[in-house]
Order: structure tokens, then C-alpha cells, then sequence
């Protein structure tokens, strides 16, 4: 069976031996006309990331490689604490995936200790964590996305009757009403665009790729894009309040604690929960009267690029290939990865069903679904600035510390990544030493292949309405298409949930904390909090002695993602999936952060370091001659 | 406990309600109000550095009336502790911050802070508003990436010099000569980014925990040495937001503050606004009467709980901690720490990761509170030891006994 782990073969060296045409600072070239180019920072994700990659002479990407630029270590700061106050610490890895560390933390210290929530405090982390998706993943497609698919300078020439019909097109395909329908309205929004284009100074809209060929939405479509970007700046304050009700604030809330949750005072108010649910159902109203329809727009329009088997990593001439073409642009390993998450009924975190299965599916065989085998997680730091044991780690031993061995910089200035060594804070993490994909995307293939009725029902639906074949989800539009499949799905199980938790709390039932000795559990234990996070699966593992925390390590879906390779060349999802794609125009990365944003990057998360020497907590110096 | 800790501490649950100077005498505010008409009228004269849009205009295709825009004027104008004759004013400088460039930058961050942002509270004028403000750069909403977006920040830093206000988002790591954390095609460390940025700054703000004070990066052993703006940036005025992240009404208020005076608002003793950092959580707490009572929660979700009881026994800071959140809560008042249950988990203090953020009181759990008003003897507190030797108490400058390491960095 033809492994998916591919090793890279460079096409030729890439060290500027006499510049051929005039350069860039930020790329060099060879004499077979490679360009190897910087692009950082990558903007509109959560964090600090580079990517390098090589276009050969025929504008396709034939290599490419992810680095983290930041680090902080937090796992080192978690240490030596009181378990109980980990989770919020750990929550402040992110605030865009705000709470979901939180509950991760939490739920490791609830597996040490062996404890179960009640229902109460079960379905009020399910609403918190769901209310995170619905607005992550809104936030994400607009805020963060859209502008790779969505020209916003083109939409001033769209006229605003046609773009109302053409509304009405999408959402019908769609099956719901169009949130925004009025020609007067899109003329509204029009001038309103025309008028700051006009003046020069576009802000967050400076200097973009507007009019690059690889745009391939209509005037009018752009328009509806924009319309819905602005909308959907109003929505996502009103989503977020959702989380603040059950939470006590967005970001970051405040209310889960080892043992439950402390908001009993709005469980227990009938005009919270109907607060809640109102604000649910109106988000509901604009993900399935506005994200959806876009996404059947963008996923029809974008589907050649997500059809062309030409442009995938194993298309290319990377060892390993499978040797058919599957997938589009963008789709990258084609292994995928789930721990599963929100729980359903309250047998315990991990005998529990839940919404989203567990299983791993690899190298694009959709006929077969492996059952997760936790122990064979391990990460791996050859590529990473991380002092190593030599071989890859299981997280509850892992041993880490960074050892930052720097760019390589040239006479201009300017830095590239020593790719053959170390080249990033984050690590590389192995599932039975594959590179596997995490995130959306992986769920619903999850879901599908394991046969989860609910999944087949809402991606077929998708599939069936839109007229676009199944391999068009191994793809950039793909990851995409399943963001959007995944929000509708919780957006509309939730509504379920919250009046579970009405009909619980009306009963009388207003338990929201179970009790335990904290002084007997935390003697000696250890446990792990494994769930999904919206950009995939979440894991926190600590070991606790004595009331405190010996070590705790997490790997985040974006570690999984954005990696580095592995021990043996194993090519990273992000750089696996750039690699193939075809770009218009070298001097614009497009291309490159329309398939990097359909991950939807979190770098923060994705780093961080692990020790379990138990160092005392100590201010401690670094010093920068030593490589410790 | 050595005398003074335990007499600063009782002098801590025993002072008098925090107060902030809000009526400064007539004199004081008709030469503000000259002074701020003066300016208005001056950057009326300016033309808009982006232009976008006529501002009442785009209040009325929101869908909004005037009258809902005046009232959150009128709120806003509360907020900023300016007498009521200010609202006007302050209407009018709302629509002048379209020529207020920003540069904003994220560093050892999380992007709560930007996030906070964009729930700025209030009904939808605050959208608008952040549609107008000349956001020159920001790294997580902005069009274009690697060189072009370098380009962008260069640009807008040579446009504005000397103008723009600039936002910094995390802390600034100085282990390993900065290179915990880089930007650019050149690996510009964090530490030369910002202090490149800051030299061309009207001021800069420090947004969230981690700017201002280091935040978690920062928190023991603090691996990256990392640290705020105000122990890296010389010579500019700096202006704190502090909490984890940052209540967006502050930062709102900080610009509209600048844009109507020309100046930044009055600050504390750790350069936090006057303002909203005036307040301690205690003074201003719904449950307050529950401490004042000795009503504690004892354990999560017990009867206590149920009836809104005072959470100091579950760890809540209130009683040491400085920001408005009591008064103008989360998300548009929808909640706040106390309100969900939780307590508060000191987040504007500096270092509140060791000092403050756990789920048990720093005293002794067996305190008792005075039956009654704030003024009772001291005698009827039950002080134990303090749980860490050296713990320091941030207390508004009001107060005499002022500890912590950034005291001394005040001054910048």
C-alpha cells in the first residue's frame, strides 16, 4: 500500500547563483528559473507563520515549508501548580478558539480524578463549546477566508439587481430564504465601497491581490461576498453572546471548574435559556440564509481548481504519490484524524456517544475507518527548535526544550528557514508515525466513512444540492465546503441541547458540580482531555503528584497541521497541500493563503514545549550562547 | 505575616470605596470644553485620512435613528466621566475618528484582544465606528500577506509619521536576543519591531494582559523573558488597557478620549485609565451585600450559590482588583465573571497569574465579614497568613501601600 509519508526530492538547488532577472528581496532564484519565496507574515490567521515554497518556471509549487515564528511556553508555566487553575491559564493559548483549552485542561484533571459532571454542567460545556464553533467557523469563512475568494474591489462594478437575483439563485439552491435580498440594499452596500475605493486608503483592504486572474467569482458575486463579510461583522458580536451567557464573558469565559460549571444562577433563570436560544436561532437564520448559499457559490465556482487531480501533492513528483489522481487543489495528505467530541449522554467522558465520531482514515481510502489507538500518538522534533531524545515521544513523556538554532540570513538582509534542519516552533506530531489532517474536513470524512447517519445526511445534502462530486472535498474548496456542513449541523443540534438543559433545570434539577477529595486524587494520577476544537482534535495530558502538576503537554490541531516533517522527511498537511497548486503570478501568493486559510491557522495553539524534568518555578534567564 | 502586610491587608477590605475625581469644578470643564471645541474645529479643517463615508449617513443605512446614536453618545460620555454638557462633543468626535490612523501589531498574543474588539458593545454604531477608524494595519484582518502587507505597514508608517496611534497586542519575548518571536521576510524580532514602530507613534497602547504587563507568557518562570511596552518603550507616552482580554469599551474610550482632547486620559499609578481603572470590582459588585452580609458560596453550585452569594471563599478578587467590569460587564452586559458564578480572577493587576488567579482567597478561608456597611471595625476580620510570602497588593494610587515591581517602571 503506497504510504502517504512522501519524502521530499528537491528539483534542483535553489541558492541564487547569478540573479537571472531582477529580484525581490523576499525571493532569490535559480538558473532553471525556481523561485523560492518568503511569505511573512501570513495575515488573517491566528498567530505568527511563515511559509517558504519553490514555483518552478511553470508557476506550479513543487516544494514548500511551514514555520511557526513565535513561542511562549506555557506548558512550562502550567507546571507546578494547582491542577484546578491550569484550564484558564491553558485557555489563553487562544483567544479566537476561546474556551475550548479551557475545557481540554479541565477535562484531563476530570479524567485523573475520575470524576463525571452532571448533566447540567455536561450540556452547559456542550452549548459554550458549540456557540465557539458556530461563531469561530462564521468568523473564520468571512473575516478570515472570504478575501481569498471574494474580490472586493471587483464588486463596485456588479450591478445591484442581478446580484439580488443572483442571491436568490445560491440560497435557493441552498433551500432557505436569503438573509440579505434586496437590490436596494446591495446598492447600499455598493456605494459604500465605491466611495472608500475611490478615496485610496483601503485600511485592511490595502494593498490586496484585487484582479488577479485567480479570482473567478462575478461582479455580482463579490458583491453578495462583501455584503455578507459587513453582515456578518454584526453577527458574530450576537453569536458570541451566546457563549457569555452560560460563560460569563467572550472572550475567554470564566465558568467551568474541575467538577462542573458555576453559572446555576442562568440555568436556572428560564429567560437566560430563552436568550440563549434566541440568539441561536438567529444565527442559524444567517448560516443557513448567507454562509451556506456563499458556499455553494464558492464551491461551484471554485470547483475546477478543486477538481484537478494535476494539482495535488501526489500528483507531484514527491516519493509516495498514490499513484491516481485524487482531490483538487489544496488536498494535500489525504489521511485524516478525530478524537471525537460533545459528549451526549453522561455514562462518562470517555464511554459516552458523541456528536463527532472517533477514527482515522488514511492515504484517501474512504472505504476503511481505524479505530484511534491513543498510544500511538507521539511527536516528533527533528524539524522543530526543541532539543530531542532522538526519537518521537508519547505526550504523557514527552521531553522537550527549545533550542533555537535561527534563519538563514543573507547579505540583504533578508532570512530563510535552514529547511534541512530545524525550521519551527512547532513540533511534529505522528499518528503511528503518518502525518495525518485534523480539523472539519477530517470529521465529516470521519463521520461519513464510519457511517454516522447525521454526517451522511448533511454532506450528502450538500453534495446533492450543489451538483458536485465527492473528490471535490479533498480539496482547498473542500475544507471549506466542510466548515460550512459541520456549522449547520451544530447550529441545528444545539438548538436540541439547550432545550434539554431547560427541560433538565424546569424539572428541578439544578445540579451543576460534583464533589471530590482534592487532597486523595491528586496524590499520584494522570489523565487527558481529548476532544475536537473547531480546527480539529485537542489533546491536554498531565501527570499530577501531590497537588500539583508534574507535566502537562498539549497537541492542537494546528500543531497536527501546521508541522514541520517528520524524522524522515514526512511532508507536513500545509505543506503538502500547497505543494501542486498552480499560482497566477509568483509575485502574489493567493494561491498559497487561500489553501493555508482553509485550515484556518491557529499558531499560537500550535506551539508550545514540553518538560517533565520538574523544574522549580523560578524566573530564569535565557541565556543566548547556550543551546540548552 | 510580618505587621505592615497585615495591616495593608486590612486596610485593603476596610478602605473606603475607591474614588474617582468625577467633578473637577466648573472652571476645569468650561476651559476643557473650549479646548476640546478648539480641537474639533481644527480636525473638521483636516480632510479625512480614509474618507469613507459620511458618518450620520451611514448611522441612518444601519437602520438606525439619531436618537440611538445620541444615547450612546450620552453613555459613552458617562463612561469618560465628562459632565453631561459633553455629549454633543463627544457625538461629534465620534464621527472625527475617521482621521485617527491606527497601526496595530500583535506580538506574544492569543488575539483575544482583537477579538474583543470586533464585540465592541453598544448597538451596532460600534461597528461603524470601527469601519471608520483608519486601520491601517492589522495582521488578522488585513487583505494581503508577506511582502505586500510589509509594504502596507511601511507605507502607512511614512503617511502618518508622528500620527498614528499604535496598538500592541501581547508581550514582547527578550530571551535569545528577541528571537522568540520574528515578523517579516527578514525575521525582525518582536523587541526591534515594536521599538521601530513606537519611535514614529503619536503613543502607544498597550491592549490586554500581555502588553501591558506581560500576561501569561510572562506568568513564572516566564521561559521567554518576556515582557509589557512599558518596560521596553522609552520616551512615548503609553497608555495601559489592561484584563484578559481587555473590555472593548475601553479601548473605544481611549480613542474617543484622544480624539476629543488631543490628549491621553488621565492615568493611574501603572498607566492604566483613570476612568475605568478608578473602580475596584468590590465597590461595585451586585453580590457585595452578600460579603458584607458573611453570605459566602462555600462550594460550587451549593445553595449559597443558588442565591447569589459572595464568591471571596471560591477565590473571587474582587476586593483587590481595579477595572469597571462591575459596572459596564461583558458582551453588551449580557455577563460578567461574577455574574456566571465564577469571581473575578484579578486580570487588570500585573502578575495576577501568581498573585490572584485561583480558585481559593488569599487569606485565610475563615474570614468573616462585617455585618453591615463598609466602615466596620477591623477587629471583626479573621486574618490568617497570606498564602506566599512577598505576594504584593496593586492598589490605586489613592492608596498609600503600593507593591510590585512595575511601580517603579512607571515612570518609563
Amino acid at each position: 500500500m503506497p504510504e502517504n509519508n512522501a519524502t521530499v526530492e528537491t528539483t534542483g538547488t535553489v541558492e541564487a547563483v547569478v540573479p537571472v532577472t531582477e529580484e525581490k528581496g523576499f525571493h532569490k532564484s535559480d538558473a532553471n528559473g525556481n523561485k523560492h519565496i518568503i511569505v511573512d507574515p501570513i495575515t488573517r490567521i491566528e498567530g505568527h507563520l511563515r511559509i517558504e515554497a519553490v514555483i518552478d518556471s511553470n508557476n506550479k509549487i513543487v516544494d514548500a515549508w511551514s514555520s511557526s515564528t513565535m513561542f511562549r511556553g506555557i506548558e512550562t508555566i502550567v507546571k507546578d501548580r494547582d491542577p484546578r487553575d491550569v484550564g484558564l491559564m491553558t485557555m489563553r493559548i487562544c483567544g479566537v478558539c476561546t474556551g475550548t483549552h479551557y475545557q481540554r485542561s479541565i477535562e484531563a484533571v476530570e479524567d485523573a480524578f475520575d470524576i463525571t459532571i452532571p448533566k447540567n454542567a455536561r450540556l452547559v460545556r456542550n452549548l459554550i463549546q458549540g456557540a465557539l464553533y458556530v461563531h469561530d467557523h462564521l468568523v473564520h469563512f468571512y473575516h478570515l477566508h472570504a478575501l481569498d475568494f471574494v474580490d472586493v474591489v471587483a464588486a463596485t462594478k456588479a450591478d445591484p439587481t442581478a446580484t439580488a437575483a443572483e442571491a436568490q439563485k445560491w440560497a435557493d439552491v441552498s433551500g432557505h430564504k436569503p438573509y440579505i435580498s434586496g437590490a436596494a440594499d446591495f446598492k447600499a452596500i455598493q456605494d459604500r465601497i465605491v466611495k472608500f475605493v475611490k478615496e485610496g486608503r483601503l485600511g485592511i483592504f490595502g494593498n490586496g491581490y484585487w484582479g488577479n486572474p485567480n479570482y473567478k467569482l462575478t461582479p455580482e458575486q463579490n458583491l453578495i461576498g462583501v455584503a455578507h463579510y459587513l453582515k456578518a461583522l454584526d453577527v458574530q458580536r450576537n453569536l458570541a453572546k451566546m457563549q457569555a451567557i452560560f460563560g460569563g464573558k467572550n472572550p475567554h469565559p470564566q465558568s467551568i471548574v474541575v467538577g462542573g460549571v458555576t453559572c446555576v444562577q442562568d440555568i436556572k433563570n428560564p429567560a437566560r435559556i430563552a436568550l440563549f436560544k434566541q440568539l441561536l436561532v438567529d444565527g442559524n437564520d444567517f448560516i443557513k440564509g448567507a454562509y451556506l448559499p456563499d458556499v455553494y457559490m464558492a464551491g461551484t465556482m471554485y470547483a475546477k481548481e478543486a477538481t484537478d487531480g494535476n494539482a495535488t501533492f501526489h500528483a507531484s513528483k514527491h516519493k509516495g504519490a498514490l499513484g491516481k489522481e485524487v482531490g483538487g487543489t489544496g488536498g494535500g495528505i489525504l489521511s485524516y484524524m478525530t478524537y471525537g467530541d460533545f459528549r451526549l449522554d453522561d455514562t462518562g467522558f470517555y464511554k459516552a456517544d458523541t456528536f463527532f465520531k472517533r477514527g482515522v482514515v488514511l492515504d484517501g481510502d474512504i472505504t476503511k475507518l481505524h479505530v484511534l489507538n491513543e498510544d500511538k500518538i507521539t511527536e516528533d522534533v527533528t524539524h522543530s527548535w526543541y532539543e530531542g531524545t532522538g526519537a518521537p515521544e508519547h505526550p504523557y513523556d514527552g521531553t522537550t526544550n527549545p533550542k533555537y538554532t535561527g534563519l538563514d540570513k543573507k547579505d540583504d538582509g533578508y532570512a530563510y528557514l535552514k529547511t534541512e534542519e530545524k525550521y519551527s516552533w512547532i513540533k511534529s506530531p505522528l499518528y503511528d508515525g503518518k502525518k495525518v489532517e485534523v480539523g472539519p474536513l477530517a470529521r465529516i470524512v470521519v463521520g461519513y466513512v464510519g457511517g454516522d447517519e447525521r454526517t451522511k445526511k448533511y454532506a450528502g445534502n450538500f453534495l446533492k444540492r450543489s451538483g458536485l462530486p465527492l473528490t471535490v472535498l479533498f480539496s482547498t474548496v473542500g475544507r471549506t465546503a466542510a466548515r460550512a456542513i459541520e456549522t449547520e449541523m451544530i447550529g441545528d443540534a444545539m438548538v436540541g441541547w439547550v432545550d434539554e438543559l431547560a427541560k433538565n433545570a424546569a424539572m428541578g434539577d439544578l445540579s451543576t458540580w460534583t464533589e471530590f477529595d482534592f487532597d486523595t486524587v491528586s496524590k499520584d494520577a494522570k489523565g487527558r482531555g481529548m476532544a475536537e476544537a473547531p480546527r480539529g482534535a485537542l489533546g491536554h495530558w498531565m501527570r499530577i503528584a501531590d497537588g500539583k502538576v508534574k507535566n502537562f503537554q498539549a497537541i492542537v490541531p494546528s500543531t497536527w497541521n501546521a508541522g514541520p516533517r517528520g524524522p524522515n522527511g514526512e511532508v507536513g498537511a500545509y505543506e503538502a497541500a500547497i505543494i501542486g497548486t498552480v499560482v497566477a503570478n509568483p509575485e502574489e501568493p493567493l494561491e498559497i493563503i487561500r489553501t493555508v486559510h482553509s485550515f484556518d491557522p491557529c499558531i499560537a495553539c500550535a506551539v508550545h514545549v514540553v518538560d517533565t524534568k520538574g523544574k522549580e518555578l523560578a524566573v530564569y534567564k535565557v541565556d543566548p550562547t547556550c543551546t540548552f | 505575616m510580618n505587621k505592615d502586610k497585615e495591616e495593608s491587608v486590612k486596610k485593603l477590605f476596610t478602605a473606603e470605596s475607591a474614588k474617582v475625581e468625577t467633578n473637577k469644578g466648573d472652571a476645569f470643564y468650561d476651559e476643557l470644553y473650549d479646548r476640546c471645541r478648539a480641537r474639533l474645529d481644527e480636525l473638521k479643517k483636516l480632510k479625512p485620512l480614509n474618507n469613507r463615508m459620511d458618518f450620520m449617513q451611514s448611522v441612518t443605512d444601519e437602520g438606525l435613528e439619531r436618537r440611538d446614536f445620541l444615547k450612546w453618545a450620552s453613555a459613552t460620555t458617562a463612561m469618560l466621566m465628562l459632565p453631561a454638557s459633553f455629549t454633543p462633543l463627544v457625538a461629534e468626535a465620534a464621527v472625527m475618528m475617521n482621521r485617527l490612523p491606527v497601526i496595530w501589531i500583535e506580538l506574544q498574543d492569543c488575539a483575544g484582544n482583537s477579538e474583543a474588539l470586533i464585540r465592541s458593545d453598544g448597538p451596532k454604531i460600534d461597528e461603524i465606528i470601527l469601519d471608520i477608524i483608519s486601520l491601517e494595519f492589522h495582521e488578522t484582518l488585513m487583505a494581503p500577506s508577506g511582502h505586500q502587507a510589509e509594504k502596507q505597514l511601511e507605507d502607512a508608517v511614512e503617511h502618518f509619521k508622528g500620527n498614528y496611534l499604535l496598538f500592541v497586542e501581547g508581550a514582547i519575548p527578550r530571551g535569545i536576543d528577541g528571537q522568540y518571536g520574528t515578523i517579516g521576510a527578514k525575521a525582525e524580532t518582536f523587541i526591534d519591531h515594536t521599538l521601530r514602530l513606537a519611535e514614529n507613534a503619536v503613543a502607544v497602547v498597550a491592549v490586554g494582559s500581555c502588553a501591558t504587563f506581560g500576561g501569561i507568557p510572562a506568568a513564572a518562570p516566564n521561559p521567554t523573558d518576556a515582557a509589557g511596552v512599558m518596560d521596553v518603550v522609552q520616551g512615548k507616552p503609553i497608555i495601559n488597557i489592561p484584563a484578559c482580554p481587555a473590555n472593548p469599551s475601553n479601548m473605544v474610550g481611549v480613542l474617543l478620549h484622544y480624539v476629543l482632547t488631543g490628549n491621553i486620559p488621565e492615568l493611574d499609578s501603572l498607566l492604566r485609565p483613570k476612568f475605568a481603572f478608578g473602580y475596584r470590582i468590590h465597590d461595585n459588585c451586585e453580590r457585595r451585600a452578600h460579603f458584607d452580609a458573611g453570605e459566602y458560596v462555600e462550594e460550587w453550585g451549593d445553595e449559597g450559590a443558588k442565591n447569589n452569594f459572595c464568591l471571596y471563599k471560591m477565590g473571587c478578587k474582587g476586593p483587590m482588583t481595579f477595572n469597571n467590569c462591575s459596572i459596564i460587564r461583558y458582551n453588551e452586559g449580557v455577563n460578567w465573571p461574577i455574574g456566571v458564578g465564577r469571581g473575578c480572577i484579578g486580570c487588570s493587576e500585573p502578575d495576577f497569574w501568581d498573585k490572584y488567579a485561583y480558585e481559593r482567597p488569599m487569606a485565610n478561608a475563615n474570614i468573616k465579614a462585617p455585618t453591615g456597611g463598609v466602615e466596620k471595625s477591623v477587629d471583626e476580620f479573621g486574618l490568617g497568613l497570606l498564602t506566599a510570602a512577598g505576594i504584593g497588593i496593586g492598589i490605586h494610587a489613592a492608596a498609600s501601600f503600593v507593591a510590585g515591581k512595575k511601580e517603579d517602571g512607571g515612570e518609563a
